[in-house]
């Protein structure tokens, strides 16, 4: 079972984990991450926040009882992360828009790593919303261009997605809707990341189903990430 | 002989059957095991027509156990046979179609279209409590699933299993009927009928407001209940419910399992059957065991 490297708290709620696992994680996808053995029943989905060939990082709140089991890890300590799970964000270059709100910001990091790493021509711009607390700034700031943070309000205020060629978003649905309605506006491309709850994480409780244009869609196999126009 | 087992005439080259709802059609685990090793598979609970599934929560989780109400999502009968038959078909595993329905019409009309299918056994489920009509409402009263299974059988060409409601008024009452009208196994339990409440929206959690709940939370209640029905009838019993480790196949087996479905537990691993399969052959091995038959309904 893969190893807790690190498992550091960064706020009040916010942890960063690291574990040792090979992996070939990319952009947008999760695990189905546990650290405990019978109870709770179900593993818990998380984003890749970061990856490299021999780690896997979650940036992870504590919420709940599984949550709360995870933030006890120590250095050394099993955990299980199953396969790393999903479709993930579309490798788009030019000039590209990320708006992460609260603990969506976790699948932007790689993302923006990503696309800088695949076309170093492509500027990301970030624009991180948050409630009460902003969150690892600088570490965002070092993988994009421009970075715009807001505490409290709505940072869907921050952006005119004039002028992007696409923007990528994860967080509360109310602030991708939001997005997309701005977007749309615009004539820009957005791709949101979606959160359902999940039993299974691979494809076979239909427990996040949601229905798209395209008819009812997996959001654990099928996505998370789908352009926004089959879901809002 | 060893761990394989004849089910209502179909041979199984072990026990162990992947539960209704929780396997897909089995494509969504090919890449994580060897499909052909399992026993059975048992397919999504499908309707006559296609159908969307419930709104809201599907899902929540309750001490060692899960609710859904997922509301059997399914591509329909025709949708299957042409998308998925095939396909499940074409490994070396019993293939167990489970119909669910909402009026007898539907029944009728999904069994006539599966009469004419290569199938392994008919699940026929009568004990769904994620829709509003239909589905558990025929596996509560002793007359009325009677009067299903008669009906049904009546035209079903395949081999009928009927899936037992634990929310039965008189569980071995009902399987007794099932036998008396023809069936040629019983399956159970399905879920629980039960509900969550979210204090601070001060709603239910799920939008039918009741759900079934399974996993480990279920298994000595649904263990008691094949017990029972696995005394009370002679045609075979596969028993559900919670069953996460080889140790709790082989109690089912024991209480009168003939053979053992896995559902909720393959969420937390998903090749798990696997583990129940090598542990019930070396459980055998190490007792001294040539015929799973040696062991079954000894308690
Ligand atoms: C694809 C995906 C990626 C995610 N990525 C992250 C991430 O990077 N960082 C992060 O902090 N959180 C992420 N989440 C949310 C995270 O899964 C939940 O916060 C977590 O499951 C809560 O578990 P808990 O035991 O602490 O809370 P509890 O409330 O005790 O959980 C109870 C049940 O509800 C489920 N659940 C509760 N909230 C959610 C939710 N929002 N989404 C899905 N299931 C939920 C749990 O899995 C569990 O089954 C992600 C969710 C999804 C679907
Ligand atoms: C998400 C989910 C979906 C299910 N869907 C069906 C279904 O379509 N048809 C059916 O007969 N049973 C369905 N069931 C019930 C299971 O097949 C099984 O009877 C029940 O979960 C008890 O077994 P377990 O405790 O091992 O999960 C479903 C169960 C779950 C958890
Ligand atoms: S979480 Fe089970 S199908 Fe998506």
């Amino acid at each position: 079972m893969p190893k807790v490297i690190s498992n550091e708290r960064i706020s009040r709620d916010f942890w960063v984990m690291r574990v040792a696992q090979p992996n070939e994680a990319r952009m947008g996808q999760f695990c189905m991450l546990r650290s405990w053995d019978r109870y709770p029943l179900l593993s818990r989905p998380v984003s890749v926040f970061d990856a490299d060939p021999g780690t896997l990082s979650f940036l992870y709140k504590v919420i709940g009882e599984g949550t709360a089991l995870l933030s006890r890890c120590r250095e050394g300590d099993a955990v299980t992360t199953g396969r790393v799970l999903g479709n993930t964000f579309p490798l788009v270059s030019g000039r590209i828009a990320m708006v992460g709100g609260g603990v969506g910001i976790a699948p932007l990091y790689l993302a923006a790593k990503t696309l800088k790493a695949h076309d170093p021509a492509t500027t990301v711009d970030l624009y991180l919303g948050f409630s009460d607390e902003a969150l690892l700034v600088e570490e965002y700031a070092a993988v994009g261009d421009r970075t715009t943070v807001k505490v409290g309000g709505f940072i869907t205020d921050a952006i005119d997605p004039e002028g992007y060629d696409c923007v990528l978003t994860c967080g509360p649905e109310i602030m991708m809707r939001v997005l997309y309605e701005k977007c749309r506006a615009s004539g820009t491309k957005l791709y949101a990341s979606l959160e359902k709850r999940m039993a299974c994480g691979f494809g076979v409780c239909l427990a996040c189903s949601c229905g798209t244009t395209a008819g009812r869609r997996k959001v654990c196999t099928d996505g998370p990430v789908f352009p926004a126009e089959e879901v809002f | 002989m060893g761990p394989a087992v004849d089910f209502a005439g179909v041979t199984m080259k072990n026990p162990v059957v992947l539960a209704s709802g929780t396997c897909g059609f089995g494509r969504e685990l090919q890449g994580y095991f060897d499909l052909s090793r399992l026993g059975g598979i048992a397919s999504k609970g499908l309707t006559l027509n296609e159908r969307k599934g419930n709104e809201g929560i599907r899902a929540w989780e309750t001490p060692s156990g899960l609710m859904n109400s997922i509301g059997l999502e399914n591509p329909g009968v025709r949708g299957f046979i042409e998308k998925e038959l095939d396909w499940i078909n074409g490994h070396d595993v019993a293939n167990i179609v489970n119909l669910g329905g909402h009026s007898i019409e539907d029944y009728l009309e999904g069994i006539a279209l599966l009469n004419d299918v290569e199938l392994d056994l008919l699940e026929l489920n009568i004990s769904c409590p994620n829709v509003k009509q239909g589905g558990m409402n025929f596996g509560i009263r002793t007359d009325t699933a009677r009067d299903v299974v008669r009906t049904l059988r009546g035209i079903c060409r395949h081999k009928l299993v009927v899936k037992l409601s634990p929310n039965a008024e008189d569980v071995v009452a009902l399987a007794r009927a099932c036998e008396e009208e023809g069936a040629d196994g019983l399956s159970l339990t399905n879920t629980y009928l039960g509900m969550a409440i979210d204090i601070e929206r001060r709603r239910p959690v799920f939008d039918n407001v009741y759900a079934g709940l399974s996993g480990p939370a279920i298994r000595p209640i649904s263990l008691r209940m094949v017990h029972q029905v696995a005394h009370a009838v002679k045609i075979p019993v596969m028993g559900i419910g919670g069953i996460a480790t080889w140790r709790d196949a082989v109690e089912f087996i024991m209480a009168g399992a003939t053979a053992v479905q896995i559902g909720a537990a393959t969420f937390v691993k998903p090749d798990l059957a696997l583990d129940v399969i090598d542990g019930i052959a070396a459980f055998l091995d190490a007792q001294g065991i040539s015929d799973i038959a040696e062991i079954r309904g000894i308690v």
